[in-house]
C-alpha cells in the first residue's frame, strides 16, 4: 500500500508507540483488502467501551490495555493518547442508570464507567447510541467517515450521502489515532452506483412495512445496491432508520438508493450512473408475508418482554409510545422497555414523556438495549418487539422466540401481556 | 488392496489465490454455503455459529480451515472473530469467496492465515472433512479430499 510520507512517519514510531500500532493494523487491514492508499478521515464512530463480562480480565491491566488489544489489535501494550479525529461511542453493554433493571451487576456497571471516564479524556464522545445521527452527528454529503454499527453505515452512505464502509472496533480504533481509514468500497464514488432495480408493487407506508421491505431485500441481494421503484410512500428519518437496520441484519446491505429522495440519486439513471442492472426484485404481497413469517418464530402469545427502540427511538417515536400508553397500565406479566439515546432521554424527562411510560409500568433505557447487552428481563421467554433487526438478533443470541409487529402491536402485548398482532 | 493403490485413491487438488492474512496452516474442512455473521451469529467462545436458519447452526469451526462465501450482518464481525482467538475457539485458517471490510479485518484480527479469490470456487471443491492446508504465504491452498 502507497502511504504518504507523514503516514511513514506514523508507521515507524516518529509520533509514539500508538500511533505505530494503529499504523500498523490499518496496512494489514488495507492490504487484506486490496486497498491502494488510505483516506483522510475526521468522523469516527466506534465502540470503545468495555462493559462485557468477557473483558473483566483485561481491564484489570488497564484500559492502555484494553485499547491496545481490543481497539488496535496489537499485543504490544501502549500507552494512549488523545483521538486526532472527532470520535464518538456507539451503543453499549450497560444502562449507566438502569443498569440493575437490566439485571447487571454494579461492578461490571462500574467499570463501563471507569472506561468511559478513561476514552472521554482522550476526546471520545459518550453518545452510546446506534444512531450518532440522532444526536447531533450528521456528516455531510461526500464526507469520508469510519463508523461501524451496520445500520448507522446504511444510513450514513444511503440518507446522507457520506461515505464509508462497514468498520470494526478495531479499524475505528486505529482511524480515531491516525485520521485514516483504507480508501476501499464505500470511499470510491463508482463503488456507490446501484446494483439490483426492486419493484415495489405493493404500498410501503408505515414503519413496520419499510422493516419488512428492508429484510426481505437484506435476504435476497446481500451486500449489493438496491434501487427502490415502484409504490413506496415519502419516507422518513424513522422509516429508513428501521429499513437499513432491517436489510443491514438479514444480510449486508451498506448502500441503497431512492430516486428523488436519497442524494446521490435524483433519477433512476443517476442511481445506476450507467452500471449495468445485474438483477430484478420484485417485492409484492408474498414477499412481503415471507419477510413477516421468517421474522415471527414465536408460537406461545403469551408475551414476557416488549422490547421498542432498534435502532434507537427519536424523541417523535418515544411521544407515540407515550401516547398510546396514556392512562393505561402494563399487564403484571409482561416488561416494557423504551430504548432511545440519552440525549434524547433528557428531552423526554423534560417533555413528561418518560413519566407517561414509567406511571404505565414501563422503563425508559439508554445507552444499550437487550441484543448487545444480552439482558432482558428474568426469566424472558416470549419477546415481542417492533424491529425486525431485534427480531432477527434476539432468538440467535438468547434463545427466546419474538413477534415482530406495530408498535402498536406491541404496546397492546404490553397492556394486555398477549400477542394479537399481524399482517393487515 | 496394496499400499500402492491405496496411495493412489489419494485425491489432491491444488488452488491458487490471493493472500489476505499470511501464514501456513492445515486442518480439517468446515463448509457452508451461507453468509457469517459474526456478532449475533456466532458464539465467541465456542467458534459455533448459533444464527437461527444458518446451515451451520450448533456446529463448531474451532481448530477447523472455515470455507465459506463471506461476511455479513453486524459490524461486529471483526470484534466476535477476534475473541474467537483470545478464547482459543478460533479458526485454524480461513477461505472466502466475497471481499467485505468485514470480513477482511476479522481476518487479520483473527492472526489466522486466510486466502481469497482461489482459481475454483471452493464452495464447489472443497466439502466439510477434507483435509486442506493454506499457505497463504505462497498463496496456494492444497486440497486433500476425503475417503468417500
Amino acid at each position: 500500500m502507497k502511504l504518504t510520507d507523514y503516514e511513514k512517519e506514523m508507521y515507524d514510531g516518529v509520533h509514539g508507540r500508538a500511533k505505530a500500532r494503529a499504523m500498523d493494523l490499518l496496512v494489514r487491514y488495507g492490504e487484506a483488502l486490496g486497498a491502494e492508499r488510505l483516506v483522510e478521515t475526521n468522523n469516527v464512530a466506534g465502540a470503545f467501551n468495555a462493559s462485557t463480562p468477557s473483558v473483566r480480565e483485561l481491564v484489570k491491566k488497564g484500559f492502555d490495555a484494553v485499547y491496545s488489544e481490543l481497539n488496535l489489535d496489537s499485543t504490544e501494550v501502549v500507552e494512549i493518547p488523545k483521538m486526532v479525529a472527532h470520535t464518538c461511542q456507539l451503543i453499549t453493554g450497560i444502562d449507566n442508570a438502569n443498569w440493575r433493571v437490566q439485571g447487571i451487576a454494579d461492578d461490571l456497571a462500574e467499570q463501563q464507567k471507569k472506561g468511559e471516564q478513561y476514552f472521554g479524556s482522550r476526546g471520545i464522545n459518550m453518545f452510546a447510541t446506534c444512531t450518532p445521527y440522532q444526536v447531533g452527528n450528521v456528516p455531510v454529503k461526500g464526507e469520508h467517515c469510519a463508523w461501524m454499527e451496520s445500520s448507522a453505515v446504511v444510513y450514513c452512505n444511503s440518507v446522507l450521502g457520506a461515505r464509508t464502509n462497514t468498520e470494526g472496533k478495531e479499524s475505528t480504533g486505529a482511524a480515531a489515532l491516525t485520521a485514516r481509514i483504507p480508501y476501499w468500497g464505500y470511499h470510491i464514488k463508482e463503488n456507490r452506483r446501484g446494483t439490483h432495480k426492486v419493484d415495489i408493487e405493493i404500498e410501503v407506508d408505515d414503519i413496520m412495512d419499510w422493516g419488512l421491505l428492508g429484510y426481505y431485500l437484506g435476504e435476497i441481494i446481500d451486500d449489493e445496491i438496491p434501487v427502490l421503484t415502484g409504490k413506496y410512500r415519502q419516507p422518513s428519518l424513522i422509516k429508513l432508520k428501521h429499513f437499513g437496520a432491517a436489510a443491514a441484519s438479514s444480510g449486508g446491505v451498506e448502500m441503497y438508493h431512492i430516486p428523488d429522495i436519497t442524494p446521490e440519486a435524483r433519477t433512476i439513471e443517476e442511481a445506476f450512473s450507467g452500471n449495468a442492472v445485474r438483477g430484478m426484485v420484485r417485492y409484492g404481497e408474498a414477499e412481503r408475508r415471507t419477510a413477516y413469517e421468517n421474522l415471527n418464530c414465536a408460537t406461545d402469545r403469551n408475551v414476557d418482554f416488549v422490547m421498542l427502540g432498534c435502532p434507537h427511538n427519536s424523541i417523535d417515536q418515544v411521544w407515540l409510545i407515550a401516547s398510546l400508553l396514556d392512562g393505561r397500565k402494563i399487564s403484571a406479566n409482561t416488561q416494557l422497555w423504551v430504548h432511545t439515546p440519552r440525549a434524547l432521554r433528557e428531552v423526554a424527562d423534560r417533555n413528561g414523556y418518560t413519566k407517561m411510560i414509567t406511571d404505565a409500568g414501563g422503563f425508559v433505557m439508554s445507552d444499550t438495549c437487550p441484543a448487545i447487552s444480552r439482558h432482558m428481563p428474568k426469566g424472558t421467554k416470549v419477546v415481542a418487539t417492533d424491529s425486525a433487526k431485534q427480531a432477527h438478533y434476539l432468538p440467535a443470541i438468547t434463545g427466546v422466540a419474538a413477534w415482530f409487529g406495530s408498535v402498536k402491536d406491541c404496546v397492546e402485548a404490553a397492556v394486555n401481556g398477549r400477542w394479537n398482532g399481524g399482517l393487515s | 488392496m496394496s499400499a500402492d493403490t491405496a496411495a493412489a485413491l489419494v485425491i489432491r487438488i491444488v488452488l491458487r489465490g490471493r493472500k489476505v492474512v499470511g501464514g501456513c496452516a492445515e486442518g480439517e474442512a468446515i463448509v457452508t454455503r451461507d453468509t457469517i455473521s459474526g456478532w449475533g451469529g456466532i458464539n465467541e467462545r465456542e467458534g459455533t455459529v448459533i444464527e437461527r436458519r444458518h446451515e451451520l447452526r450448533g456446529q463448531s469451526f474451532k481448530d477447523k480451515v472455515l470455507v465459506f462465501p463471506g461476511a455479513k450482518g453486524s459490524s461486529g464481525w471483526s470484534a466476535y472473530f477476534h475473541m474467537t482467538r483470545l478464547n482459543n475457539a478460533a479458526p485454524r485458517a480461513m477461505i472466502f469467496n466475497k471481499m467485505t471490510t468485514k470480513v477482511a479485518l476479522g481476518a487479520v484480527v483473527t492472526h489466522a492465515p486466510a486466502m481469497t479469490e482461489l482459481e475454483q470456487d471452493p464452495l464447489q471443491v472443497i466439502e466439510t472433512g477434507d483435509w486442506v492446508k493454506v499457505d497463504a504465504d505462497n498463496g496456494i491452498v492444497e486440497i486433500t479430499k476425503r475417503k468417500r
